[in-house]
């Protein structure tokens, strides 16, 4: 097995201001499954492509934002490996129970520089719907909506991301495929544990604990233009695109969902191998990294966030 | 009939139509468009036009209006009792005049910090 340790984003936990707006749009727009209330009231959805349990889980409160983003680790060992290193390293490990998210296994979690909370657990009992495993057609339910394949990766914003970089390279054996150097500094990370171009991104910002975007997979240029045709058509908020990051190289549209947290739609993307060195951006190009056709940010990349 | 329409003044700057259907920053940033808002202090901050990152704060100085659930980091209960709120999501009742307000923090202890 050459991918071990952490495999993947498992799932990320999101405030929302209006519960039934939520679910709507994450359901019937994006294009998840919703699997399962929780007794709190937290909501439990999916992508139709994902087998585990959950990835994505909506909580009602007063303001937006994001609870914690966790990753999937291949064996419940690596939890007490990791747990190890984290300690090592200096940042405090607490533990969630088995079913405190219904599905899944016991967790670990931390909160890193930024400010946000990250966790990782190895166990997911499997949901409907998923992808049949014998004689398997391309899908099993007609997809609808944006037909989202599954929650890709996560955009953070907070202080103190080179020691976010350090931090989930040496203790979580992540890999920095592209960066952001400006003058004053480094300014943008993307991290991988896998062969994506990215599975966690991190813009420096002064305040901690930030959520820029939730990404969501989807299968190629002509779903993204699909998705940006629903966008439309049901008078979602949307930021920018459809257009083409120059970092990471995938095809996006970032809009908002009805509590004003940016979504994006995902396609493409190059393979990454962890022998591969890190591609580097300067102040002179990052208009065309982060924007590739506008070739300048938005007003809203740098200070939108919630 | 005809869709309930308002005149939104943006005091000192200009004035769009507004729609009671219509979140009121939708309504500025189609003034804008038209050229019809002059002079603002700061380009008119459009974020996530849904009550979340908390950018475009303004003061309503007079009219009615309804609102959308918002982001208790960005207005306080006793803000938008007094009149400042998100203008994405307020619906005009009537003609309104506001003004725009720099986008803050609201911290857990009330306290209110520069964004
Ligand atoms: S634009 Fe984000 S709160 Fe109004
Ligand atoms: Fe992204």
């Amino acid at each position: 097995m050459a991918i071990s340790g952490v495999l993947r984003p498992g799932f990320i936990q999101i405030r929302v201001l209006d519960m039934p707006a939520a679910v709507e749009h994450y359901t019937k727009r994006v294009g998840l499954h919703q699997v399962t209330e929780g007794p709190d009231g937290r909501v439990y959805l999916k992508a139709a492509d994902e087998f585990d349990h959950h990835s994505i889980v909506l909580r009602r409160a007063d303001h937006a934002g994001v609870d914690m983003m966790a990753f999937k680790c291949l064996e419940d060992a690596d939890l007490d490996r990791f747990e190890k290193r984290i300690a090592d390293y200096g940042y405090a490990v607490d533990h969630v129970k088995a079913g405190d998210q219904p599905g899944l296994g016991r967790r670990i979690g931390f909160t890193i520089a930024s400010g946000h909370r990250i966790e990782l657990f190895a166990q997911s009992e499997q949901s409907d719907p998923m992808p049949r495993v014998h004689n398997p057609d391309v899908w099993e339910h007609e997809p609808h909506g944006m037909a989202a394949r599954r929650f890709d990766h996560a955009l953070l914003y907070g202080p103190d991301i080179e020691r976010n970089l350090d931090f989930f390279t040496k203790v979580l054996d992540f890999k920095c495929a592209e960066r952001v150097d400006m003058p004053d500094g480094l300014l943008a990370i993307w991290l991988t544990c896998g062969m994506k171009a990215h599975d966690l991104a991190f813009v420096k910002h002064p305040e901690p604990n930030k959520l820029h975007h939730v990404s969501f997979d989807l299968e190629n240029w002509g779903a993204v233009g699909h998705a940006a045709d629903i966008i439309t058509r049901y008078d979602i908020s949307i930021d920018i695109g459809p257009t083409r990051h120059g970092i990471t190289r995938g095809q996006t549209i970032y809009f908002f969902d009805p509590s004003g947290n940016r979504d994006e739609v995902f396609a493409g993307g190059y393979t990454y191998y962890p022998d591969l060195p890190t591609r580097t951006w300067d102040e002179t190009q990052i208009g065309k990294g982060i924007f590739y056709y506008e070739r300048q940010l938005n007003d809203a990349f740098l200070s939108v966030v919630t | 009939m005809a869709a309930e329409r308002f005149t939104i003044t943006v005091s000192g700057h200009g004035a769009g139509t507004g729609y009671a259907h219509e979140r009121l920053l939708v309504a500025l940033e189609r003034a804008q468009g038209f050229g019809h808002l002059r002079d603002l202090p700061r380009r008119l901050p459009v974020g996530c036009r849904r009550g979340g990152c908390g950018v475009c704060r303004i003061r309503v100085e007079g009219g009615e209006y309804r609102s959308d659930p918002m982001s208790r980091a960005h207005i306080s209960a006793e803000e938008e009792a007094s009149g400042v709120v998100l203008a994405c999501c307020i619906y005009p009742l009537s003609d309104l005049s506001l003004r725009l307000e720099p986008p803050v923090t609201v911290k857990a202890n009330g306290r209110v910090a520069a964004l």
